[in-house]
């Protein structure tokens, strides 16, 4: 058998567990490893500019394929700057391998240059991590860590190797194993199926149904089990802001985003429903406002493949945990082999009631903002435009704020895994770096990564990684000059005190800093060349373009909930309320 | 209430502290943590107790479940079970009264002095915590110099075991 070094035997079980690429930055605990990853080439490696961009890009690559993303740091600050990327990925149950060099095993505790306790420092962000001591180890460990990130609900795996155990002198024989077994890890697979059918039961039964999925329709490649489920009760779904494209945007069971700047209709929808079908979405603060309000008539089915997150918040009056996939492909047979249909005429006057809501303060069906012209670019204009010129076909990142909320709002995601947004975390910085990763995963799709002058400077070191790596990414930059969702919220609950939320002369000229890197820069001022410069900038495939949009300064994203109110209690404008 | 868990899992690196871990994190307090080896070397028995109610204890419960270290949790007081402690305290014990009361009390208590010098002695008892601290206010006015505590141990009664 083969005698290897640490180093190679980390890259070669990579190669062996499907790695193609990693994202990382080297430093001194981590040289064995890169010298490694020199010797071969199986595995590329690219270079970014700050570790949390190397976690985001694989974070972005992961959410763009569904395979688990890859970074490297090395310790001490490659480490703990790898932080915010791995808690980002945490909260939006995203596989990662994030593999942290260490300082060597018998300088560990001495407060050695650049040592930081790694695993416990990530310990509260991550589903799992490893300290491996000793080369024997790495092959197995880099199975069993790949297997935790993908398996059960998904999220980052840490795995931290002091520099000795990489070294080149020590050699040893290389195995990959053929499987991973864990006595203290089977994640659940099946729900109970007397729970499906009590499910099924509830849903054939309900005369005011609202399907409310999130991230685990995506997460679980379960979107078409979803549509069948939803096409065979013709009941209306809504999406997590984590959900969207896991039911189709434009569909006309739609009825758009809920919770915190959904829209009315699916707010208002879910506050009435009889019984509300969960899947893969967890009752977050975002979505049910003031949880003692939250829907006092339904029946919560909820469905979910982490016990912790079912009855965490909201109680769940029948709960199943499971796939969502599995659960839902039981739902439809059980629902086929019943005798019982749904009750059409109920159902009808529930979709008369919600086609009312959406028509008097619908987004879609009725413009909810003042139209742009000359100097004025609404930034909803700009989604609207973004989708137009993309045919709704691009994958679209984003970073956290108006912007965020405007895409989500906007953009009609018609299938899953081209909405790619930091959620849970609501990471600013996030965008770019995804953005990379989509696009290293899909270079012939359009990757537009919609950010803010805020959101875009915490991560715009990337613009130089995209010059080296080849990827001409799209930054759609709705720049107000503001912190946007800062000075909403202080316009609406400080009397519009804006401490802090606006940057006066100092913001960059974006073009010319685009310039700077190599790229195209576009700078957009009047609405009637927003669409021509938009069409432009897609024109060009094999360029980075990054189109500075000067938007509305004072536009507020609405629909949102009032605080301490239920889902129905919404500000519709800064002059409307329901 | 006052909840027993009984935790089996992994004897391996940074294990307890994804525990102990995992209470802070979630805003649960720790009241008694004790934690060995068990006969096989390769688990823990790890045992704390916690105030609760239901809700929080099911929750707790799927939490722990979730580490990935963790092959058994359970809730030990939502059955019948038998709940141990030890204690060993130290008495300040310098005139002959105190210390014919003291021994008085051990013997009551069915406690074993376990280490004597002309001015201490040294008390050893087990029980359930009700008892332990039933004990230390029955000697507290004779002066007490230090007192550990090993924190709750429990077992379900009858033919229930934990075992992987």
């Amino acid at each position: 058998m083969e005698l290897l070094s640490g180093g190679d035997i980390l890259i070669r079980a990579l190669r062996d567990v499907g790695v193609k690429h990693i994202w990382g930055y080297p430093g001194g605990a981590a040289l064995h490893i890169y010298d490694a990853i020199y010797r071969q080439e199986d595995v590329v490696h690219l270079l970014v500019r700050h570790e949390q961009a190397a976690v985001h890009a694989a974070d972005g690559f992961s959410r763009a394929t569904g395979e688990v993303g890859t970074a490297l740091v090395t310790s001490g600050p490659g480490a703990t700057n790898a932080i915010t990327g791995i808690a980002t990925a945490y909260m939006d149950s995203i596989p990662l391998v994030v593999i942290s060099g260490q300082v060597p095993s018998n300088k560990i505790g001495q407060d050695a240059f650049q040592e930081t306790d790694m695993v416990g420092v990530s310990r509260p962000i991550v589903k799992h991590s490893f300290l491996v001591t000793k080369p024997e180890d790495i092959a197995a460990t880099i199975a069993k860590a790949y297997y935790i990130a993908r398996t059960g609900r998904p999220g980052p795996v840490v795995v931290d190797i002091p520099k000795d155990v990489t070294g080149p002198n020590y050699k040893v024989p290389y195995e990959f194993p053929s499987e991973v077994k864990m006595r203290s890890y089977q994640p659940s697979d099946k729900g109970h199926r007397g729970q499906i059918k009590r499910a099924v039961k509830a849903l054939l039964d309900a005369k005011r149904p609202v399907i409310y999925t999130g991230g685990g329709i995506v997460i679980d490649n379960a979107a078409e089990h979803l549509i069948a489920v939803a096409r065979k009760l013709n009941y209306p779904v809504t999406n997590t802001l984590m959900g969207l494209g896991g039911y189709p945007g434009t569909d006309r069971q739609f009825i758009g985003m809920l919770g915190m700047h959904g829209t009315f209709e699916a707010n208002t929808a879910m506050h009435h429903a009889d019984v509300i079908f969960a899947v893969g979405a967890r009752f977050d603060d975002r979505v049910t406002n003031e949880l003692e309000k939250f829907c006092p008539l339904a029946t919560i089915i909820h469905v979910d493949i982490d016990p912790t997150s079912v009855s965490k918040n909201i109680v769940a009056d029948i709960p199943i945990v499971g796939t969502c996939t599995s659960v839902l492909k039981e739902v439809l047979s059980f629902i086929e082999e019943s005798d019982k249909a749904p009750d059409s005429e109920a159902i009808n006057q529930w979709w008369q009631q919600i086609d009312e809501w959406r028509a008097k303060h619908g987004i879609y069906t009725a413009s909810r903002y003042e139209p742009s012209g000359g100097d004025l670019i609404k930034p909803q204009d700009v989604i609207k435009t973004l989708y137009k010129v993309t045919k709704g076909e691009a994958i679209v990142t984003s970073d956290v704020g108006q912007h965020q909320m405007f895409a989500a709002q906007y953009y009609l995601f018609d299938k899953p895994r081209r909405w790619i947004n930091s959620g849970g975390l609501g990471t600013m910085g996030f965008g770019l770096p995804a953005a990379m990763g989509a696009k290293l995963a899909f270079p012939d799709t359009d990757v537009a990564c919609v950010t803010g002058e805020g959101s875009i400077q915490m991560c715009i070191q990337e613009l130089s990684a995209c010059s080296q790596h080849n990827l001409p990414v799209k930054i759609i930059n709705l720049n107000n000059a503001a912190l946007g969702m800062v000075r909403q919220w202080q316009d609406m609950q400080y009397n519009g005190r804006y401490s802090q939320s606006v940057y006066e002369e100092s913001l960059p000229d974006f073009v010319a800093l685009a310039e700077a890197y190599g790229h195209v820069g576009i700078k957009v001022t009047k609405f009637d060349e927003l669409e021509e410069k938009m069409r432009e900038c897609f024109a060009m495939k094999d360029r980075l373009v990054f189109m500075d949009i000067h938007v509305d300064r004072s536009e507020h994203v609405y629909p949102m909930h009032m605080p301490g109110g239920s889902m129905r209690d919404l500000w519709l404008s800064k002059t409307e309320r329901t | 209430m006052k909840r027993i868990i009984s935790i089996l899992l992994e004897n391996e690196f940074g294990a307890l502290s994804r525990v102990v871990g995992l209470f802070a994190q979630r805003g649960y307090n720790i009241d008694t943590l004790t934690v060995a080896p068990t006969d096989d070397g390769t688990l823990s028995r790890l045992t704390l107790t916690t105030q609760g109610d239901d809700k929080m204890a099911e929750q707790i419960v799927k939490q722990l479940h979730k580490l990935i270290d963790t092959l058994k949790v359970v809730d030990l007081t939502v059955g019948p079970h038998i709940e141990r402690e030890l204690l060993l305290v130290k008495v300040k014990a310098t005139d002959s009264d105190v210390r014919t009361e003291l021994k008085n009390c051990v013997e009551i208590f069915r406690g074993h002095i376990i280490d004597v010098t002309p001015s201490t002695y040294t008390v050893q008892l087990a029980g359930d915590s009700d008892k332990l601290d039933a004990f230390i206010e029955a000697v507290a006015h004779m002066g007490i110099m230090e007192v550990v505590r090993s924190g709750v141990l429990g077992i379900s009664r009858g033919d229930k075991f934990i075992r992987v």
